[in-house]
């Protein structure tokens, strides 16, 4: 073991005596003007309006004026604002977690069945994550339709009563969480089905040797195992959620009186179409506290990763 | 099949008793089949019902008749949407956009992955991270800071941004090169470093190392980045809604949410007849290319 390590200290020692420094610095060189366009797209893209949104944000109206944290006093003040604070938090928990338990399930039951078969089912389950949202966000605007609901239909057949999938404030925020979950839920699902793949078959047997029944196998061989992707996925899928735009604003465009609305959709309303740039990018700034938890929960998890690697 | 297999190793020898194993697999093996059915039944009603509905005329929609069933199929929604030129427009905006993104997506993941993965430099692992980082950034935070700075770039060099198809090929590299990058230093550094030293050794030059080694090798790896680059930028909503306005800039999502839904006025057979035909790309290239698209789609959490 020491030796090994002696050794391979020692190959590299001699690998960076061999070539001049000349070289070695024009490789360095090479790699960062290959690397140069990334740079400036995530600079000039990405970082600076990220910044730039801050600014923004402590400007009047008109953007003539420096108002301080004058923007978010204002935002504190309207109960709106607490409203959407509220409604996104709720949607997003409540979406990550169904999505979570039913790609869990789901991958579960891909997994049980014979392998020959897997492909077909696993090909047919993640179609609601390969239509662009905003299309199928429309076909279940059609689906919720108040007059011509196709669920309602089906409903008065066995005797109940219409619902008003997106007239009433409570099924309103229930119908945008069921969409996001049916557009989210296949993504966990196969996550976790490679997940499920890649835990050794031994394990389970061991565990069957030793008595353990299904709920044990699942929560002391399966669930360790997962750990992992568990938490990245749910992390990228909070991210995700968080900020989501296209489906609430399809689906009810924030309506009625506003119950719907999340970050996204209130601060391209306040924003583009209100006018008011400055007070857009303050709602739009209120997203970036969960960004900043799961960021580091994620970068730390690729560190310690990178450690073992 | 498993329970089959599974039935055989147990030994026909034995008791029938003991075969309790294989009875309970057989029954979660029911139970998984029963469930299976009920999920893709969910999963797969809106688009089934995008079809039913685009067969169906505006009369049959309207008459209080099963929503569920086609009584008198016609085609007539694709032929008029498929002959109306403003629908055609937003297609070819939409295909050159995703097609020009992809390109541009490579050219520039491509070689910066390279670098990353093969070629340190000062920074570089800083960057790497700060790649990952990047891709975690929504575009609903920037879409208001960038309309804002569009808005600038005109004043100062009179160059008009907003409500011009062509921008978004500048602002969609940013939701697609962080992920391909990403994903393309996972495939590149899984390559073994004898490969690439031993074509330096041959007196190849970096560029000849990544375009006939790397480039080859990573194949896979480059299609899966290519596809999720074209899905992405084909679905993008945020943004050409925020950007394009007029009728003859929009690409197709926000074209069909914008123009077929007028007023009040809903034409729900043509409504659901361009949503499926804006999905079929995505879906086709998906049809073919599913192997692909799972491994682009785990690789990002997986690779990493």
């Amino acid at each position: 073991m020491v030796d090994a390590a002696t050794e391979t200290v020692g190959i590299r020692a001699a690998r960076h005596a061999r070539p001049k420094p000349s070289i070695f610095k024009r490789k360095s060189t090479i790699a960062f003007l290959m690397a140069l366009p990334l740079i400036v797209i995530i600079l000039l893209l990405v970082l600076y309006p990220a910044l730039y949104s801050v600014h923004l944000a402590t400007l009047n109206k008109s953007m003539e004026r420096f108002v301080g944290f004058g923007n978010f006093e204002f935002l504190f003040k309207r109960e709106t604002f607490w409203m959407v604070v509220k409604q996104s938090c709720i949607f997003a928990v409540t979406a990550v977690l169904f999505k979570a338990l039913i790609g869990f399930f789901v991958a579960h039951f891909v997994h049980a069945i014979p392998d020959k078969g897997q492909r077909k089912w696993r090909g047919m389950l993640l179609v609601p994550w390969v239509i662009p949202p905003a299309m199928s966000t429309l076909a279940w605007f059609w689906l919720f339709d108040p007059s011509y609901s196709a669920f309602n239909w089906l409903f008065a057949l066995v005797g109940i009563d219409p619902v008003p999938w997106l007239g009433d404030p409570y099924w309103a925020r229930f119908s945008v969480i069921l969409v996001n979950v049916w557009y989210g839920a296949p993504f966990f699902m196969i996550m976790y089905l490679a997940a499920l793949k890649s835990v050794p078959e031994q394990l389970y047997e061991a565990a069957s040797i030793d008595g353990a029944n299904w709920w044990q196998r699942l929560w002391y061989v399966t669930l360790p195992m997962m750990r992992n992707i568990i938490s990245i996925t749910v992390l990228f899928s909070l991210i995700v959620t968080f900020a989501n735009f296209d489906i609430v604003r399809v689906l009810t465009a924030g309506g009625p009186i506003d119950q719907t609305h999340v970050f996204a959709t209130w601060a391209f309303k306040l924003g583009i179409e209100g006018g008011d740039i400055p007070l857009g990018a303050s709602v739009s700034l209120f997203m970036v506290p969960i960004l900043g938890v799961a960021a580091i929960f994620i970068l730390r998890d690729i560190t310690k990763r990178g450690n073992e690697a | 099949m498993a329970a089959a297999i599974a039935e055989t190793k147990g030994g026909p020898s034995r008791p029938s008793t003991y075969g309790s194993i294989s009875r309970s697999r057989k029954r979660a093996l029911v139970w998984s089949y029963f469930f299976l059915v009920l999920f893709a039944i969910f999963f797969l009603m809106p688009p089934i019902y995008m079809f039913i509905t685009s067969l169906k005329t505006s009369q049959e929609i309207s008459a209080a008749t099963n929503p569920w069933w086609v009584f008198n199929p016609t085609l007539s929604n694709y032929v008029e949407l498929l002959t109306s030129n403003q629908y055609l427009t937003f297609f070819k905006n939409s295909a050159i956009i995703s097609i020009v993104v992809v390109t541009i997506t490579m050219l520039v993941s491509v070689p910066a992955a390279f670098a990353l993965a093969r070629m340190k430099f000062w920074g570089s692992a800083t960057l790497a991270t700060g790649v990952f980082l990047t891709y975690l950034i929504p575009e609903t935070l920037l879409f208001i800071p960038l309309f804002k700075t569009f808005a600038f770039v005109y004043e100062y060099t009179g160059i008009q941004l907003i409500n011009n198809w062509w921008v978004l090929l500048v602002i969609y590299p940013t939701l697609t090169v962080p992920f391909c990058t990403w994903i393309m230093i996972g495939y590149f550094a899984s390559i073994p470093k004898e490969l690439d030293e031993a074509a330096i050794i041959d007196g190849a030059s970096y560029f000849q190392t990544l375009t006939k080694i790397f480039i080859p090798v990573a194949l896979p790896g480059i299609i899966a980045a290519m596809i999720f680059a074209f899905t992405v930028s084909w679905a993008q909503f945020l943004y050409p809604l925020a950007f394009t306005t007029s009728t003859d800039q929009l690409v197709l999502p926000v074209g069909i949410i914008t123009t077929l839904i007028k007023g009040d006025v809903f034409n729900w057979g043509q409504i659901m007849t361009g949503a499926l035909l804006g999905a079929a790309p995505p879906l086709i290239i998906y049809a073919f290319l599913m192997d692909y698209y799972i491994a682009g789609l785990t690789a990002g959490a997986t690779k990493g």
